[in-house]
């Protein structure tokens, strides 16, 4: 069971605001999934390696060498504040 | 009262010198205006994929190697994840349970991991106005974002922070002998935090440690370390307890001032990144980057010392700035009468302090230059002062050490001049001969400088000597 506090923990990490019952909801949603989880321990997996990948393909490598970048006024286009320079954000410590 | 013993590691993130950055292929750069260095991918913009570069990989195998890990036979790739405007995608790409490289050592630290990421952007602060109407206000350039990066982090196996200024100092030379990476401090592309405990002398456990962020020169490391360790000795002396935290040591001040966490407990909840397939070393990927390391300075210093008979400073100075070693090796090798210890003596202590931090070998001094120099002032063709006269007019306009002792009479005098000489110097002398005829050994000094400022210093003093003695038949 995902409790309360969980909810409001992962709700701000991933900086999002919720309603009660929207926790409410989120509470129960997240503990179905869980529980879903919880029910693969119960498999014998004694030397099955995690599977961190579900297609079977390594070493997918580019070589080094340079491609165009974006011209600046396009790379800053969609950016809700900027500067002429860069990407204007609120100061973190601020 | 209790001893207390600090227990050190180090985490150092190390940029790496590829042309492109690690998942995209912007061009890096250094100095160029903000924000003309970035794509799609480097912004983090949806549905774009990021696609590791094949050179950054070669590096860090390098750099594993180099450190003498074991390298992973499959490595991935994980998501970080915590929100700050320097982060675009909102986690950053790097390694986590399997890094590319562990149980490693370099000198007698041992490593524990060596792993790819990617830098993040650089905030630059910018006052107080515009139209989010906050305080104040940061504009992010992402041209550093995304600059592929090397983490290696040490175990806790330094005392003091002396050893941690050394190790980082070998780990420096060791990183650019490899030629992975600029290693340039101030520019950032190296940077070091140290993780910091200390424990009653003698004592196996670990005590609570404090992690001392981003100090960018090796002073400031091992001052920032001093501070740390006697401001936890106080607190366990006044029967507190150390707090673990991360800290910021202010080198203008001295002074540690604790660092606001990026996220609460550090909980980066860490998953395989499903967009980046595993790195699994090919027998070719491993051969190539073994192939690729040179000599390391480590080896370097001991085959200075054992084979060439250096002395350990001078065998770690050469060492440890590869490009002296380089110098020095190619003078000895253009110069087969040379004696090593006096050429590296000649480049540590005259060739160093005239050329500063600059490369000898793109300097106007030839290798072969030097070794003929020092070689005439071993055979005394010429004395040790002129010898640096020589080095000098080498240094500022290169030529040949033969022709400029030639060109400005700085011979040693020898013969039927230096006979005349100590003629006159004898002569200049009454008082000084009488006193020698009377057995004051001493008074000979005044004869010999006599005629040293006669040659302006291109006498040997020991040959004056002798022939002062046998004028006198002393
Ligand atoms: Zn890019």
């Amino acid at each position: 069971m995902i409790d309360r506090e969980q909810v409001l923990h992962v709700a701000k990490l991933a900086r999002l605001r919720l309603s009660e019952e929207e926790v409410e909801r989120m509470s129960e949603e997240l503990s179905t999934i869980l529980e879903h989880v919880e029910r693969i321990n119960e498999l014998d997996l004694e030397g099955v390696e995690p599977t961190s990948h579900v297609i079977d393909v390594e070493n997918v490598l580019r070589p080094d060498e340079p491609r165009p970048c974006l011209p600046r006024e396009v790379a800053l286009a969609n950016a809700p504040d900027a500067t002429d320079e860069g990407f204007r954000v609120p100061s973190p410590g601020g | 009262m209790t001893d207390f013993e600090p227990v050190i590691g180090l985490e150092i993130h190390v940029q790496l010198k590829t042309r492109t950055k690690m998942f995209c292929g912007c061009e890096l750069s250094f100095g160029a205006p903000p924000n003309t260095h970035t794509c799609p991918v480097c912004l983090g913009h949806p549905g774009t994929l990021p696609v590791t570069n094949a050179e950054a990989v070669h590096f860090g195998l390098m750099i594993a190697m180099a450190l003498d890990c074991t390298v992973a036979p499959r490595s991935i790739f994980h998501r970080k994840n915590y929100f700050y405007p320097d982060l675009p995608k909102g986690y950053q790409i790097s390694q986590y349970d399997i890094p590319l490289g562990r149980e490693g050592r370099l000198g007698d630290v041992r490593i524990h991991r060596v792993h790819l990421e990617e830098d993040a952007a650089k905030l630059v602060h910018a006052g107080s106005s515009g139209r989010m109407h906050t305080a104040e206000a940061s504009v992010v350039d992402f041209n550093r974002g995304g600059t592929p990066l090397v983490e290696i982090v040490s175990e806790p196996d330094i005392r003091t922070a002396h050893q941690a200024g050394d190790w980082l100092r070998l780990l420096r030379a060791t990183l650019k002998r490899i030629g992975v990476s600029d290693v340039n401090m101030e520019e950032g592309s190296l940077r070091c935090d140290a993780n910091i405990s200390i424990r009653p002398a003698g004592d196996s456990n670990f005590g609570v440690k404090t992690e001392l962020k981003n100090m960018n020169s090796f002073r400031f490391i091992e001052r920032g370390i001093e501070a740390e360790v006697a401001r936890q000795e106080s607190i366990l002396r006044d029967g507190g307890q150390v707090v673990q935290e991360t800290l910021h040591f202010d080198p203008s001040t001295g002074a540690i001032t604790s660092l606001r966490s990026k996220e609460e407990a550090h909980d980066y909840r860490y998953f395989p990144e499903p967009d980046l397939v595993p790195i699994a070393p090919t027998e070719a990927m491993l051969e190539r980057a073994r192939e690729a390391l040179p000599e390391l300075p480590a080896a370097r210093a001991e085959r200075f010392e054992r084979d060439l008979g250096l002395t350990a400073g001078t065998a770690k100075l050469l060492a440890f700035r590869g490009e002296l070693g380089d110098f020095f090796e190619d003078a000895l090798g253009a110069d087969g009468q040379v004696e090593p210890a006096t050429l590296a003596n000649w480049v540590t202590v005259e060739l160093v302090p005239r050329l500063g931090d600059a490369d000898p070998q793109e300097s106007k001094v030839e290798p072969r230059a030097l070794a003929r120099l020092v070689e005439l002032v071993s055979a005394k063709t010429i004395s040790q002062s002129a010898g640096k006269t020589v080095l000098d007019v080498l240094a500022a306009e290169g030529g040949d050490p033969e022709r400029i002792v030639q060109e400005r009479s700085l011979a040693m005098a020898g013969g039927d001049e230096l006979e005349g000489i100590v003629e006159r110097a004898l002569e200049a002398n009454p008082k000084a001969v009488e006193e020698l005829k009377g057995g004051k050994a001493k008074a000979i000094g005044a004869i010999v400088g006599f005629a040293m400022r006669e040659t302006k210093g291109r006498a040997d003093g020991g040959e004056v000597n002798r022939i002062v003695r046998e004028k006198l038949g002393l």
